[in-house]
């Protein structure tokens, strides 16, 4: 009997057990308390260990005995020493060659289609500054469902929706608008308004065909699986893992214009006397502070 | 007189059989395809033993139906769906092919998990088998793919947001989680590169795949042998007239000596 008629199999082993007891410790740890995650990790660490030692104790063993290779001193020189000199065949040369030259054939022709497959995704992001009509539009401490479709070429599949609330003058006398994407921050639904929208006083306004809807939300809910914000865009119910995203805007001639996306985790006070501290637009479902956010520390290219 | 109708008959089977001796000759595609058709299975496999089989033809119903719908979809935000009404409800037999692509789908999902459950409680995924068993893993998770990018393209309502939420799934995977996301919507939102980034996927790269990883699949399975049932007496590929070989003889390949120690 040969080796290989006999399974390849690793000894039985109990430490996976503990193992597979750690990591669910670790999981369980980052939704309850960090304490048992690092417990779970200690024990995960360890048991890890133990297998690992365990698996690759016949590969450690010490190596047999071997007896020491004896030179027979009368052992005759039959065949030509010469042919015995390091030598570089032509087959070698001419194998490693192609080898070589069809490696660098197909990576100068994977590398700029993997780019082109890839890259178009990460460039040329940036979001466009859409005009939202004159402030005036937008009366005080009211929402207004603010909707356009960033690429009319393209149609619906580019309609964004905002909420949009002026908040007045802040303190230091500057306006101050809340708006919020209305994408829900757990998997990316549309957030609707909890309140009656005002139909038959919508508009149209600016280049781009931006309707306005007043609304008179009081929260907003997520259609898809129940999530619920205050006006704030805090999550109050259900699964988001944080508040609704924003977006930054600047007034120019009186009209308002949108700038870039921003994510938030929570926003601290309301209206113009709202503290939020911004991050990086972050996609839907992704913690942006605390231990859960140590899970993205890339983030995502602007 | 009676031997000229033998020599015609051998004369008619002669120009019969002479196009597969020629391609016999240039190729060994017919003694590959009579081995093929002809191996040795354990003689106690069951209905069981059929459902690797019956995925396959599932898959290759998806794969005929799918190139056929493609020649009436088009890709395009602005005209999907519009295509998918027209298919459905103008092209001839239309709504026929689509049903069985749709239901299809689902068929061919099913019966992956009722093989792989097969296999799992057949023992089938052991030595020296396990290498079969992870090319079956990695067409359960292609199958799933298609599924995933099949859906988004009849370019509704309910495509378009179950694939925000899938998308979004992705997106939660840590580290590079965000980067998926971004990579499968082609931006920070779902737009119109999506639908035919996921169009090339459905119908290119993840077919292409699977049918790659078919193939060897079931060249493991020609090379390796049909497994007996978990309770058989008898050994793969053995024959009839052939003694069973002593217990423990061929351990890992077959069940040894089998259950209570017959022969």
């Amino acid at each position: 009997m040969n080796e290989h008629e006999t399974p390849h199999l690793p000894p039985p082993s109990l430490w996976p057990l503990g193992f597979a007891v750690g990591i669910a410790c670790i999981l369980t740890g980052l939704v309850v308390s960090t304490i048992v995650a690092v417990v779970g990790a200690v024990i995960a660490v360890v048991f890890g260990f133990l297998w690992i030692r365990d698996v690759t104790a016949p590969v450690r063993a010490p190596a047999g005995h071997v007896e020491p290779e004896a030179r027979t001193a009368a052992a005759p020189v039959t065949t030509g020493t010469e042919d015995e000199v390091a030598t570089y065949p032509r087959s070698t040369f001419l194998s490693a060659a192609t080898l070589g030259l069809g490696g660098v054939i197909g990576g100068l022709i994977t590398v700029p289609v993997l780019g082109f497959a890839v890259l178009p995704s990460f460039t040329n992001q940036d979001e466009p500054n859409v005009d939202l009509g004159p402030i005036d539009e937008y009366p005080e401490g009211q929402f207004v469902i603010a909707t356009y479709m960033e690429d009319p070429e393209v149609g619906e599949v580019t309609r964004r929706t905002m909420f949009v609330r002026n908040n007045g003058r802040a303190e230091s006398g500057e306006p101050s608008f809340t708006i919020l994407f209305s994408r829900c921050a757990h998997l990316g639904c549309p957030v609707q308004p909890n309140g009656p929208i005002l139909e038959d006083e919508k508009k149209t306004v600016g280049e781009q065909g931006v309707e306005l809807t007043p609304v008179q939300p009081a929260g907003f809910g997520c259609p898809c699986h129940g999530g619920q914000y205050d006006t704030e865009g805090n999550r109050t119910a259900g699964p988001p893992v944080r508040a609704l995203d924003r977006v930054e805007f600047s007034i120019r001639e009186g009209r308002l214009v949108l700038g870039s996306f921003y994510s938030v985790s929570e926003v601290q006070g309301a209206g113009a006397r709202a503290r939020i501290k911004k991050y990086g637009r972050m996609p839907p479902g992704v913690h942006v502070d605390g231990p859960s956010a140590w899970l993205y520390p890339l983030g995502v290219p602007e | 007189m009676a031997a000229k109708p033998a020599t015609r008959r051998a004369q008619l089977e002669a120009a019969a059989l002479y196009p597969l001796d020629w391609l016999e000759e240039r190729s060994g595609l017919v003694g590959a395809t009579k081995y093929f058709l002809f191996r040795k299975v354990p003689r106690d496999t069951n209905w069981f033993h059929t459902l690797g089989s019956a995925t396959l033809t599932a898959f290759l119903v998806q794969a005929i139906t799918g190139v056929v719908l493609a020649f009436y979809y088009k890709p395009d935000p602005n005209s999907a769906y519009a295509s998918i009404q027209a298919i459905t409800n103008d092209v001839t037999l239309g709504w026929l092919v689509r049903g069985m692509h749709k239901w299809g789908a689902s068929v061919f999902i099913i019966l992956m998990f009722f093989h792989m459950a097969r296999v799992f409680l057949f023992g089938a995924y052991k030595y020296p088998r396990e290498l079969n068993w992870i090319i079956g893993v990695l067409l359960l998770a292609m199958g799933m793919l298609e599924g995933f990018t099949g859906y988004l393209l009849p370019w509704d309502q309910t495509a378009y947001w179950a694939t925000v939420v899938g998308i979004n799934l992705n997106a939660t995977a840590p580290f590079l989680g965000p980067f998926l996301a971004q990579f499968l919507s082609g931006g920070a939102e779902i737009g119109s590169d999506t639908l035919s980034k996921f169009y090339s996927l459905h119908m290119l790269v993840i077919p292409g795949a699977m049918f790659a990883l078919i193939g060897l699949h079931l060249y493991l399975v020609i090379r390796l042998g049909v497994t007996s049932p978990p309770w058989s007496d008898d050994a793969a590929g053995r024959d009839r007239d052939e003694p069973a070989p002593p217990a423990g003889g061929r351990e890992g390949l077959v069940r040894p000596g089998g259950r209570g120690g017959a022969s």
